[in-house]
Order: C-alpha cells, then sequence, then structure tokens
C-alpha cells in the first residue's frame, strides 16, 4: 500500500513537473552584444515580404514600437528625421510593430510621414530578440548584422545618433 | 435649358460635392486631433493599486481568494508572456476595447476581486490601466486593484524572476 502510495506521488509530482516545464517556460534569452542579430522575414504594410539579412553592408536601427505606445510616437518624428540625414551614408532603420493588426499602424504612419519600412511584429521575434515586454526598444545593427547596443525604453535621439555615426564611420 | 445653364447647374454640383467633402474631412480631421487623451496611469490612487510583490503572495497564500487577473495590453505582448491564469482582454483605449473588457466581465459578481494590469509601457504613459479601472468601477465592480508596472512587464515582473506563462 505504502509503495503504491509512493508511486502514486512520483507520478503526480512528475505530471506537475511536465506541466509547468510546458507552461512556463523561460522567456528567450536576449542577444549579446557583437552576436549576430536574429535573422527574421515579416510582412511590411503592403504585405511584401522583408527580410533583416538582405539589409547586411548597411547600419540598421531596429525599432519594436506600436502605435498605442506614447514614448513611441515621441520617437517617431526623431527617427524619420535620422533616416533622412543618414541614408545617405548607410543607415535603414526598420520599424517593428507590435500592434495587434496592420490597420491603426498604416494610418500610423500616413499621418507621421514615415520613410522608413515597417513590418508586422509577433511573438516569436519578440522572444528571439530575449523578449519584448515593453516598449520602445532599439537594437543597433552593424554592416556585419551584429547587435552594437540595445537601447529600453524611450531613447534620446541624439544617443541613437552617436551609435549610428560611430558604426557608419567604421 | 441652354447650354449655358446646363454647364452652370454642373458647376454648382461640383463645388457643392467638393464643398461637403472638404467639410466632412475637416470635421474628421479636427474630431481626431481633438479626441481627449486616456487618463494617465499616475492618476490612479495609490488606494487601487497593488504591486508586484503583494499580488506575488496573495497567488502564493494557501488562503483567501484569488483574483481574476485580465491584461488590457497588447496580445503580442500577452502571447510572450503573462501572470499565469491570466485572461487577455486587450487595449482599452478604444470604446470596440472597451465594450470587449465589459462584456468578459459581465457576468460576474460585482464584489469579484480582479486585479488589471498592462505593463506596455512606463507606469506614466500607460493608456490601458486607467480607462479600465474606470470601465469596471461604472459597472459597480467593488474590489479592483491594478497591478503596478513601473518601467515594464519585462523589467518589473519577468526579470525578478515571478512567474510566467506564454502562449495564447
Amino acid at each position: 500500500m505504502r509503495r503504491v502510495l509512493v508511486i502514486g506521488s512520483a507520478l503526480i509530482l512528475g505530471l506537475a513537473g511536465f506541466y509547468v516545464g510546458v507552461h512556463q517556460r523561460s522567456i528567450g534569452s536576449a542577444p549579446q552584444r557583437n552576436s549576430p542579430a536574429p535573422d527574421f522575414s515579416l510582412p511590411d504594410l503592403n504585405g511584401r515580404s522583408l527580410q533583416l539579412s538582405s539589409y547586411r553592408g548597411k547600419v540598421v536601427l531596429l525599432d519594436f514600437w506600436a502605435t498605442w505606445c506614447t514614448p513611441c510616437q515621441e520617437e517617431i518624428p526623431h527617427l524619420v528625421e535620422l533616416q533622412n540625414s543618414y541614408r545617405g551614408w548607410g543607415l535603414e532603420i526598420i520599424g517593428v510593430s507590435m500592434d495587434d493588426s496592420a490597420d491603426p499602424v498604416r494610418e500610423f504612419y500616413q499621418r507621421f510621414r514615415m520613410n522608413y519600412p515597417v513590418v508586422m511584429g509577433n511573438a516569436e521575434i519578440g522572444e528571439r530578440y530575449g523578449g519584448v515586454l515593453g516598449l520602445p526598444i532599439a537594437f543597433v545593427i552593424d554592416r556585419d548584422g551584429r547587435i552594437y547596443k540595445k537601447h529600453i525604453g524611450a531613447t534620446d535621439v541624439s544617443v541613437l545618433e552617436r551609435d549610428v555615426k560611430e558604426l557608419l564611420a567604421r | 435649358m441652354n447650354r449655358w445653364e446646363r454647364k452652370w447647374r454642373i458647376a454648382v454640383v461640383v463645388v457643392l460635392v467638393v464643398w461637403f467633402s472638404t467639410a466632412a474631412w475637416l470635421t474628421q480631421a479636427y474630431a481626431q486631433a481633438l479626441a481627449p487623451a486616456p487618463a494617465p496611469a499616475s492618476s490612479l490612487p495609490a488606494s487601487e493599486l497593488i504591486n508586484p510583490e503583494d499580488l506575488v503572495k496573495v497567488l502564493e497564500a494557501s488562503t483567501g481568494e484569488k483574483p481574476l487577473m485580465l491584461q488590457v495590453g497588447s496580445h503580442v505582448l500577452f502571447a510572450q508572456a503573462h501572470i499565469p491564469g491570466s485572461e487577455y482582454v486587450g487595449p482599452v483605449t478604444s470604446e470596440v476595447g472597451l465594450q470587449q473588457l465589459r462584456r468578459h466581465v459581465d457576468s460576474l459578481p460585482r464584489k469579484k476581486f480582479i486585479v488589471l494590469y498592462c505593463g506596455c509601457c512606463p507606469w506614466n504613459h500607460c493608456p490601458n490601466v486607467k480607462p479600465a479601472d474606470d470601465a469596471l468601477r461604472a459597472m459597480g465592480f467593488t474590489h479592483v486593484k491594478v497591478l503596478y508596472i513601473a518601467t515594464n512587464f519585462g523589467a518589473d515582473w519577468v526579470a525578478k524572476g515571478y512567474p510566467v506563462e506564454k502562449g495564447e
């Protein structure tokens, strides 16, 4: 009887452990500085696929944002300006919208006269970049596709510009 | 009706159509520009807030009522990580979102313990928790708390090792 109880308890504990393991997996580990930026292929606002690796040779500012995020909204005009200033030198900004649907993003894109591509993000890409669990988050990526800096939260454009200039000068 | 009279009438119709279209567009644009911004989370009184560590204690306690936890942020963020057992409602910055929230809780007793949380943005920028709290109180819910997330869900919950679950 005692043996049955022990085996039964072990089985229950094992099953509970399995359940927890399946349902409470850890969030993706954040890519470190100088590690390759996780590649992705995501649809832009016109439904065309955009692949990060096709930007190899350019300095990329990858901006995770959303239309409902006030600090993100405040950053966008500065990013538009940054793109205008440094496109000729090799800067490409890519916005990854974490909105649930593309409709508000299209409207926002027109209203803010955005001049760089925006793709629709998802949970998978968020996890591959270490968990995008708050916005905005920006990754500065060098010409070889490696992560140079990660900025969490609203970041002064002068900080982003300094990073971009450092990479463009290499 | 002679030729000039017909042309004149067509011109009047064209002018009227252009005028009405412009007026409609301007009305819409002004309405959008003047729409009140959602009330900030920082306007919530401290008595309506619960800190992450206190919520964890409530969840881990062997006694006491367990709250219904509702996430009123983005689904993309919810799918990456949320508090185990919490339910997705979605952003409530629009009337559609508020209706969704009302439908979600409509059948519940008004004394039900409910915890609202978002964590999409820093606290003073969160557009969701205050309207959600207002909506539940307007419905007569008396035991509602809002999870105080200072920076974002990643920094103030996940990074602190509190329990998380991912998926739909």
